[in-house]
C-alpha cells in the first residue's frame, strides 16, 4: 500500500516535471541519452550547474528556484542520488504562488527523509498552509501529509485533520482531501488517530451535498467501522438513505458523478461495502434497503444505455457489490433467488471476467439455504462451462461451484461430470478435483456400490493424482460396510483385468481381495487361483510398498483358500522373495512362509482374521482438501456446508462419516492409522494370544505390530514413551516396573502401574523425614475383584531405617471403582532399597498376584538449601575426601534440554543454584537429607556435554552410601 | 565447453546468436537472462562471469557491444576469455572497429567465422592469417583443387598459421614493444603497487617459411651467457645489472616453440604472415616510473577546498612524453572551480566530477604545477568525501620495464635471402595503465 502510493506520487511527479520542463524549454533530454554513461555525464553536468546556482551568492527568483528544484526531482526520479536542494524546496513552500508551492510539496513528498531540522520546517509550512483558509493550499498540504504518511507526520497532524474535516466552514474539496488524508494516517498508524466527538460528526458527512465528500467519507467510515463497529452504527441508516437516493436518481441528476450513465458507481460500491460491515438493519431501514437492492437488480435487467465497456463495468461493479451484500445478510430469500438468477445470466456472458465473478459469487450463494435450490437450477450451464470454457481459472471456479452446489439429489450427476472432466482437466487442478470427487462420492453415497464404482473409476482415470488418503478411505468404507464387500471384490477383480492399471488400483485390489476374495471365489471365472494369478501378474510392476502389501494379501489367501496354499508358498519361497534386496519384503516373505508352514489352520484363521471395522473418524480427505486450499478459503465454505448438511441430511446417513467435522487433530492424519504404526519388534505375528489381531496390512515401513482389539488408540510403543518428557503423565502401559519406578524419583504423583485389569495411581507428599503416600487402586474391568489385599513389604535390610504404616482396604473392589490406601512413612536413617507393594486378588475365578516397587527413595527426604557461590565452593572443598565423592559419566537417554534438566533437578529435591558454576551450561544443586537420626548435607554438580550427548554427574555428601545411592537415582533421570 | 555465443548491442538487443550445444536449453531464456541480469541490471555488473540459474555467462565489452559466452558446464574461465578476446581480434582484423553498425553489416561473415573458430563449443584455429585464406569478405569464389588441398594441408598441418609460397619483393619486419605501466602511490610518495604489462607485437612481411629467433635482455638469458664466457663475466655483470630485466611471467603466440624456450630459454618461431602478438609479459621489479605526482589538498572550512598538484617527469631529458592528462577528482558538491596552471590547459569538467589538465608534450626531468580553488555547496549529507586518487595518462617513447630487443634473426634456408637483407624496425611505446596517486 505504502509503496504504491509512493509510486503513484512518483509517477505523477515525473509526469508533471516532464511537462513543466518541456514547457519552459529547460529540457532535460538525458532520458533519451544513448547509453548509461552518457546519461550520467549529462546529469553530473546538470547537477554542477544547479549547485552553482544554489550557491547562495545571489538570491534566486521563485521561478528559477522552482525550475531547478523540479530538475532535481526529475533527476532523482531517474534513479540518481540527490543530497542537496532540500532547503530550496522548503523555501518554495512558503511561496504564495500555487505552482511554486506545488513543486515544493512534490519534492518533499518524494524526497523526504527523517532529517530532524528539515522536518520541523516542513511541518511548520504545512501548519501555516492548513491554517491559511486557502482551499488550494490546504489541499496541497493535506496531499503532502497523505503522500508522506510517516509516523512523524501522523504525530504532528492527526489531531488537526479531524477538526478540519468536521469544521462547518471548510470547503468541500478540502473536506474530501482531509477525509482521505485521515484514512491514510489511520491505516499507517491507527494508534495515533484519536477517536473523539468528531466521529459522530463524520458520520453525518454521509448526508453532505457534495458527492465527492460523501465518497471520501464513506471510505474513511468503512475503515473505521471495521475497527469499532459500535461507534459508527448510525452510519447504516444514513448510508441506506444515501444509497436509495443515488439508486433512484435519474442518470442525469448527478452530473459530474454520473459515469457512462451509471449514477455514482464508486460511491454506490463503497456504501454497499460499508453496509457489509454490519448485520441486516432493523425492519424500517431494511425495507428501504431491500427496495434499493431490488432496484439495482432491476437495473441490471434493463438494456444497456451505452455500448461502451465502461458502462457495463460500472453497472456490474455495483451489481456484484449488491449481491455480496445480499449474501452477507443472507436473510431475504426473494433477493437471494433474484441475485442467483441474475448471476445465472452472467454465466453465459461473453466477458470472461463476468463469468468468473458470477461463478465465484454463486459459490457463496450455494451455501445459503434460501438460494441453494436456485443455484442448483444452473447446473447444466455450469457443467457446460466446465466443458467449453477456455480460461482455466474460470474452469476452476466452475469446479468449486459444482462442489458447492452438490447435494443428495444431484450428486450422481455432478460426480459423473467431474469424472468426465477429469480426463481432460488441467494438471494443476487435477488433484483437487480428485479429492472433491472422493468427498462428494462418499458424502452423498446412497448406494455404496456406486461409491465403489466411482472411486475405482477415479483411480483408473487419474491414478497419479489419487493420494493415499483417498484409497485408504475407500478401503475403510468397504470394510465397515458388509453389504458392499462382495460387490467391491467383484468390481476390483474386474478392474484389475485391464492390461495396464494404476498402482493405486493394485493396492486397493490387493487389500480388498485379500479380505473379501472368498466372497467371489464361488464363481469359476474368479476362482482363488485366478485371483492369485491376476494379482501376481501385477506384482513385478509395482513399487516396494505395494509389493509388501501384496505379500500380505497372499498370506491372507493362504487362510481364505487353503487349496492354493502350495502355490503361494512356492511364490514366497522363490529367491526373488526370500533373498530380496529389500529388507521389508524379505522379512515378510520369510515370516509369512514360516507362518503358513508352522501354524495350524485354527491359528492361521485367528491370526489372519478379517479386519475389524475401523473407528469412525473425520475423513482425512477433507482435511487434505482444506490443507491444499489454505485455511481461509475452504474452511468457511466447509463450515457453511456443515450447517447445511446437518440441516438437510440429518441423520439419514448412518454409515457416512460426518465428513464435515471441522477439527482435525492433524491434517495428514492417516486414515487407517497405518502410517503411525510404530516399529516395535519385528517379530512374526504372535500366534499365541487368542484375541490378538494382526494388522497385516501395515503400510508403513515396519512390519507387523500387535494390536489390542479395538484399542489402537491407547497403544504406544515403548520407545515412543521414552522419548517423551518424563514429567508428563504417562498414559501408556509399560510393563517394565523399574522404568516407571525411575520416573517417580523426580515427581510425586502419577500412575505407577497399569495393565488390562488394574491401574495403580500414586499421590505423595514429604516433609523433612516424614511422608504420606496415597495409593489409588482402580478396577478397569466390569467385574468385581474379590479378596483384594495390598501389602507393603520392607526387606530385612530396610526394616530398621524406614517405618511404614498402612491402613487396610476393603477386600472387594467393584467393577470400574477405585479404592484408596494411605501409607505413612518415616525415615529413620538413610536407606538403599525401595519397599515392595504386593497385591493379591481374585478376578473372575483366577487368582492374581503382582508386585511393584513403591517409589519411596532417599531423595524424597531432601530439603533444598540456597547458598552463594562462595559458600558452595567452600563446602565442596570440605567434602573432598575421595569416599565422599561419587562421579558418574553416562550417555543422555533423553533430549538434552536445559529447562527440563532444571525441572528434574528441582523435582529431585535439591535446590538449583543459579550462577554458581562459572560455566553457565552446568547445573549445580545443594540440599540436606533429613532422617530421624542424622542430617546429611549434599552437593551435586551436573555437566552436560552436548556434542557427545553425555553427562558427568558429581555428588559430594558427608556419607559415602548416600552419595552412592543418590548418584544411582539421579543418573537414571537424564 | 562453450554452449553458445551471443553478441548484444548496448540496448540489450541480440545481434548475433550462435548456439553450439543443446545444454543451455531454451535459447531465448538464456538470451533474456543475460540481458535482464547483466546489461539492464540496476547495479552495474562488475564481475565478468555471471551465474544465472546454473548457467554461466562470460562477457567482455567492446565499446557499446557485449560479447557473451554461455555454458552450463564448469569450463576453464581463462580459456573462455582468451577465446572471446581472440574473437574480438579476428573481428577487428576482418572489418575494423567492433561497432553495432559493423556487426550488422557483416552478419554472414561473423556467422561463418563462428562456425570456423568454434566447433561444438571447442575453440579451433583462430589465427586471422589462416582464416583469411578461406573465409573472405568477397563473394563466393570457387577454389581450384590445388588451392583446396593447400588450404586443407595448411589447416590440418603442423604450421596452421602460415601458408606456403608467400613471396615479398622486400623482406621487412616491424617490432613494437607496447607496455602499460600501472601504479598506485601513497600521498607521501610511497609506491603501494606497481607493475608493467607488456606485449611484443610483430608485423612480418617475409617470403617463404622463415625461421626467426628473438632475443631480449631477459635476466636469466644474460646471466647464463655471462657464465658461459668466463672472461667476460665482470663486463657482462656490469652490463646486466642495469640492462637485464626480470620477467615475472610471459605467454607466447602459438608459433613459438615452447620446448626450446623451456630448455634454452630462446624464442624461436616461424611467424604468421602479417600482424600478430608474439608475446605478452609482466614485470614488477625495477620499473621506471615516468612521472611522479605530488598532490596537496587543503580543506578551508566547509565550503572551500584548495588543491595543488605537481608533476615531475623522470626520464632522459632527450625524450618527449606525449598526451599527458592529469585528472583531479572534485567533491560531489562542487559548485565552482578556479584553476591556474603553468603549462598546458586545465578545465573543470562537471560531467565527470573532475579537473582535467592536459599537456601536449613534456621533456624528461622537468616539473610542472597546477593549483585550483574549489568552492563547495553545503549539503545535508553527513558523508565525508571519499577523496578518490588522482589519475594520470601519458605516452612515453621507451619501455618502462626496461626491456630491450637485442636481436631478431631471420633464417630462410630455402630461399636466397639472409638475415642482413631483412629490413627491421623496432619501436618502444610506454603508456599509462591505471596510474594513480592518492591525495
Amino acid at each position: 500500500m505504502l509503496t504504491t502510493i509512493k509510486q503513484k506520487a512518483c509517477y505523477s511527479a515525473a509526469l508533471y516535471c516532464l511537462t513543466f520542463l518541456n514547457k519552459t524549454g529547460a529540457t532535460l533530454t538525458f532520458c533519451k541519452g544513448k547509453s548509461k554513461e552518457a546519461e550520467i555525464k549529462r546529469i553530473n553536468k546538470e547537477l554542477a550547474n544547479i549547485r552553482s546556482k544554489f550557491k547562495g551568492d545571489k538570491a534566486l527568483d521563485g521561478y528559477s528556484k522552482k525550475k531547478y528544484v523540479c530538475k532535481l526531482l526529475f533527476i532523482f526520479l531517474l534513479g540518481h542520488d540527490i543530497d542537496f536542494g532540500h532547503m530550496e524546496a522548503v523555501n518554495l513552500l512558503s511561496s504564495n504562488r500555487y505552482t511554486e508551492k506545488q513543486i515544493g510539496y512534490l519534492f518533499i513528498s518524494v524526497l523526504v527523509n527523517s532529517n530532524s531540522e528539515l522536518i520541523r520546517l516542513i511541518n511548520n509550512a504545512i501548519k501555516n498552509d492548513l491554517a491559511s483558509r486557502n482551499p488550494t493550499f490546504m489541499g496541497l498540504a493535506l496531499h503532502c501529509i497523505a503522500n508522506v504518511g510517516s509516523r512523524e507526520m501522523a504525530e504532528a497532524f492527526a489531531g488537526e485533520i479531524p477538526k478540519i474535516l468536521v469544521a462547518g466552514d471548510t470547503m468541500d474539496s478540502v473536506k474530501q482531501s482531509a477525509a482521505l488524508c485521515l484514512l491514510r494516517l489511520y491505516r499507517t498508524s491507527p494508534d495515533l488517530v484519536p477517536m473523539g466527538d468528531w466521529t459522530s460528526r463524520v458520520v453525518h458527512l454521509l448526508n453532505d451535498q457534495h458527492l465527492g465528500v460523501v465518497t471520501a467519507a464513506t471510505s474513511l467510515i468503512t475503515t473505521l467501522a471495521q475497527k469499532n463497529p459500535e461507534e459508527f452504527k448510525t452510519s447504516v441508516s444514513l448510508a441506506v438513505s444515501r444509497l436509495s437516493r443515488i439508486v433512484t436518481s435519474a442518470s442525469t441528476d448527478l452530473q459530474d458523478y454520473t459515469y457512462y450513465f451509471v449514477p455514482a458507481p464508486w460511491l454506490s460500491v463503497k456504501l454497499l461495502r460499508l453496509l457489509q460491515c454490519y448485520p441486516p438493519p432493523d425492519p424500517a431501514v431494511r425495507g428501504r434497503l431491500t427496495e434499493c437492492l431490488e432496484t439495482i437488480l432491476n437495473k441490471a435487467q434493463e438494456p444497456p444505455k451505452s455500448k461502451k465497456v465502461q458502462h457495463s463495468n460500472a453497472k456490474n461493479a455495483v451489481l456484484f457489490e449488491a449481491i455480496s451484500l445480499i449474501i452477507h445478510h443472507d436473510s431475504e430469500p426473494n433477493l437471494l433467488v433474484r441475485a442467483c438468477n441474475q448471476l445465472g445470466q452472467f454465466l453465459q456472458h461473453r466477458e470472461t471476467n463476468l463469468r468468473y465473478l458470477a461463478l465465484e459469487s454463486m459459490c457463496t450463494l450455494a451455501s445459503s439455504e434460501f438460494s441453494h435450490e436456485a443455484v442448483k437450477t444452473h447446473i447444466e450451464t455450469v457443467i457446460n462451462a466446465l466443458k467449453t470454457e477456455r480460461d482455466v481459472s474460470v474452469r476452476q471456479r466452475a469446479v468449486d461451484l459444482l462442489y458447492a452446489m452438490c447435494d443428495r439429489s444431484n450428486a450422481q450427476q455432478i460426480v459423473a461430470e467431474m469424472l468426465n472432466y477429469l480426463e481432460t482437466a488441467d494438471y494443476s487442478i487435477r488433484e483437487e478435483i480428485v479429492l472433491k470427487v472422493a468427498i462428494l462420492a462418499e458424502k452423498y453415497a446412497v448406494d455404496y456400490t456406486w461409491y465403489v464404482d466411482t472411486i475405482l473409476n477415479l483411480i483408473r482415470i487419474a491414478g497419479d493424482y489419487v493420494s493415499e488418503e483417498v484409497w485408504y478411505r475407500v478401503i475403510q468404507i468397504v470394510i465397515n460396510r458388509d453389504d458392499v464387500q462382495g460387490y467391491a471384490a467383484k468390481t476390483v477383480f474386474e478392474a484389475l483385468q485391464a492390461p495396464a492399471c494404476h498402482e493405486n488400483l493394485v493396492k486397493v485390489g490387493g487389500y480388498i481381495l485379500g479380505e473379501f476374495g472368498n466372497l467371489i471365489a464361488g464363481d469359476p471365472r474368479s476362482s482363488p487361483l485366478i485371483q492369485f494369478n491376476l494379482l501376481h501378474s501385477k506384482f513385478h510392476l509395482c513399487s516396494v510398498p505395494t509389493r509388501a502389501l501384496l505379500l500380505s494379501t497372499y498370506i491372507k489367501f493362504v487362510n481364505l483358500f487353503p487349496e492354493i496354499k502350495t502355490t503361494i508358498q512356492d511364490v514366497l519361497r522363490s529367491d526373488s522373495q526370500l533373498k530380496n534386496a529389500d529388507v521389508e519384503l524379505q522379512q515378510r516373505a520369510v515370516e509369512y512362509l514360516r507362518l503358513s508352514t508352522i501354524a495350524s489352520t485354527d491359528i492361521l484363521a485367528t491370526v489372519l482374521e478379517e479386519m475389524p471395522p475401523f473407528p469412525e473418524r473425520e475423513s482425512s480427505i477433507l482435511a487434505k482438501l482444506k490443507k491444499k486450499k489454505g485455511p481461509g478459503t475452504v474452511t468457511d465454505l466447509e463450515e457453511i456446508k456443515k450447517e447445511r448438511s446437518s440441516d438437510m441430511n440429518g441423520s439419514a446417513e448412518p454409515a457416512s462419516v460426518n465428513a464435515s467435522a471441522v477439527s482435525t487433530p492433524s491434517p495428514s492424519a492417516d486414515l487407517l492409522g497405518l502410517g503411525a504404526a510404530p516399529l516395535t519388534n519385528s517379530a512374526p505375528p504372535p500366534s499365541s494370544s487368542g484375541s490378538l489381531l494382526v494388522d497385516v496390512f501395515s503400510d508403513s515401513a515396519s512390519a507387523v505390530a500387535p494390536l489390542a482389539p479395538g484399542s489402537d488408540d491407547n497403544f504406544a510403543s515403548p520407545d515412543l514413551a521414552s522419548s517423551e518428557v518424563v514429567s508428563e503423565e504417562p498414559a501408556d502401559t509399560v510393563h517394565d516396573a523399574d522404568e516407571l519406578f525411575h520416573k517417580f524419583v523426580c515427581k510425586n504423583n502419577g500412575v505407577l502401574f497399569e495393565n488390562q485389569l488394574l491401574q495403580i495411581g500414586l499421590k505423595s507428599e514429604f516433609r523433612q523425614n516424614l511422608g504420606r503416600m496415597f495409593i489409588f487402586y482402580g478396577n478397569k474391568t466390569s467385574t468385581q475383584f474379590l479378596n483384594f489385599t495390598p501389602t507393603v513389604i520392607c526387606s530385612d535390610d530396610l526394616q530398621p531405617s524406614l517405618n511404614l504404616q498402612t491402613k487396610p482396604v476393603d477386600p472387594t473392589v467393584d467393577g470400574g471403582a477405585q479404592v484408596q490406601q494411605v501409607v505413612n512413612i518415616e525415615c529413620v536413617s538413610d536407606f538403599m532399597e525401595a519397599p515392595i507393594l504386593n497385591i493379591q486378588f481374585r478376578y473372575g475365578g483366577t487368582f492374581q498376584n503382582l508386585s511393584v516397587k513403591l517409589p519411596i527413595t532417599l531423595n524424597k527426604f531432601f530439603q533444598p538449601t540456597e547458598m552463594s557461590s562462595q559458600d558452595f565452593f567452600q563446602r565442596w572443598k570440605q567434602l573432598s575426601n575421595p569416599k565422599q565423592e561419587v562421579q558418574n559419566i553416562f550417555k543422555a537417554k533423553h533430549p538434552m534440554d536445559a529447562e527440563i534438566t532444571k525441572a528434574k533437578i528441582i523435582g529431585f529435591g535439591s535446590a538449583l543454584l543459579e550462577e554458581v558454576d562459572p560455566n553457565p551450561a552446568n547445573f549445580v544443586g545443594a540440599g540436606i537429607i533429613h532422617t530421624k537420626t542424622t542430617q546429611i548435607g549434599c552437593l551435586l554438580r551436573l555437566e552436560p556435554n552436548l556434542q557427545a550427548q553425555m553427562y558427568r554427574l558429581t555428588l559430594r555428601t558427608s556419607k559415602e552410601a548416600v552419595s552412592q545411592r543418590l548418584c544411582e537415582l539421579l543418573s537414571e533421570q537424564f | 565447453m562453450i554452449g553458445g555465443l551471443f553478441i548484444y548491442n548496448h540496448k540489450g538487443e541480440v545481434l548475433i546468436s550462435r548456439v553450439y550445444r543443446d545444454d543451455i536449453g531454451n535459447r531465448r531464456n538464456a538470451v533474456d537472462a543475460f540481458r535482464v541480469n547483466v546489461i539492464h541490471a540496476r547495479q552495474q555488473v562488475r564481475s565478468p562471469v555471471t551465474n544465472i540459474a546454473r548457467t554461466s555467462f562470460f562477457h567482455v565489452k567492446r565499446s557499446n557491444i557485449w560479447l557473451a559466452a554461455v555454458t552450463k558446464q564448469n569450463v576453464n574461465a581463462a580459456m573462455v576469455f582468451e577465446f572471446l578476446y581472440k574473437m574480438c581480434d579476428v573481428m577487428t582484423a576482418y572489418f575494423g572497429k567492433i561497432s553495432e553498425e559493423n556487426i550488422k553489416n557483416n552478419f554472414v561473415l561473423i556467422y561463418e567465422l563462428l562456425d570456423e573458430i568454434l566447433d561444438f563449443g571447442y575453440p579451433q584455429n583462430s589465427e586471422t592469417g589462416a582464416l583469411k585464406t578461406f573465409i573472405t569478405q568477397q563473394g563466393i569464389k570457387s577454389q581450384t583443387k590445388e588451392e583446396q588441398s593447400q588450404i586443407t594441408s595448411q589447416v590440418t598441418g603442423q604450421i596452421g598459421w602460415r601458408r606456403e609460397g608467400i613471396k615479398y619483393r622486400r623482406n621487412e619486419l616491424f617490432l613494437d614493444v607496447l607496455e602499460s605501466v600501472n601504479l598506485l602511490m601513497s600521498p607521501q610518495g610511497q609506491v603501494l603497487s606497481a607493475h608493467v604489462s607488456g606485449r611484443v607485437v610483430m608485423k612480418s612481411y617475409l617470403s617463404g617459411m622463415p625461421e626467426c629467433k628473438f632475443g631480449m635482455n631477459d635476466k636469466i638469458v644474460i646471466e647464463k651467457q655471462g657464465k658461459g664466457t668466463a672472461d667476460e663475466t665482470g663486463k657482462s655483470e656490469l652490463g646486466s645489472g642495469k640492462q637485464s630485466i626480470a620477467i615475472d611471467d610471459c605467454t607466447f603466440h602459438q608459433c613459438v616453440r615452447l620446448s626450446k624456450f623451456d630448455s634454452e630459454r630462446s624464442i624461436s618461431f616461424i611467424p604468421p604472415d602479417g600482424e600478430f602478438e608474439l608475446m605478452r609479459y609482466r614485470t614488477t621489479k625495477d620499473i621506471i616510473l615516468p612521472f611522479r605526482v605530488i598532490p596537496l589538498v587543503r580543506e578551508v572550512g566547509r565550503t572551500k577546498l584548495e588543491v595543488k598538484v605537481v608533476i615531475k617527469s623522470n626520464f632522459k631529458p632527450s625524450l618527449l612524453a606525449q598526451k599527458i592528462e592529469v585528472r583531479i577528482p572534485t567533491p560531489l558538491n562542487t559548485s565552482g572551480v578556479q584553476v591556474i596552471c603553468m603549462k598546458g590547459k586545465a578545465k573543470y569538467k562537471a560531467s565527470e566530477n573532475a579537473i582535467v589538465w592536459k599537456i601536449k608534450r613534456m621533456a624528461g626531468m622537468k616539473e610542472s604545477q597546477i593549483s585550483a580553488e574549489i568552492e563547495l555547496l553545503p549539503t545535508n549529507d553527513k558523508k565525508k568525501w571519499a577523496r578518490p586518487p588522482i589519475s594520470m595518462n601519458f605516452e612515453v617513447p621507451f619501455a618502462p620495464s626496461g626491456l630491450k630487443v637485442r636481436y631478431l634473426k631471420v633464417f630462410e634456408p630455402k630461399l636466397n635471402y639472409s638475415d642482413h637483407d631483412v629490413i627491421k624496425w623496432v619501436r618502444y611505446i610506454g603508456r599509462s595503465g591505471i596510474y594513480e596517486t592518492r591525495c
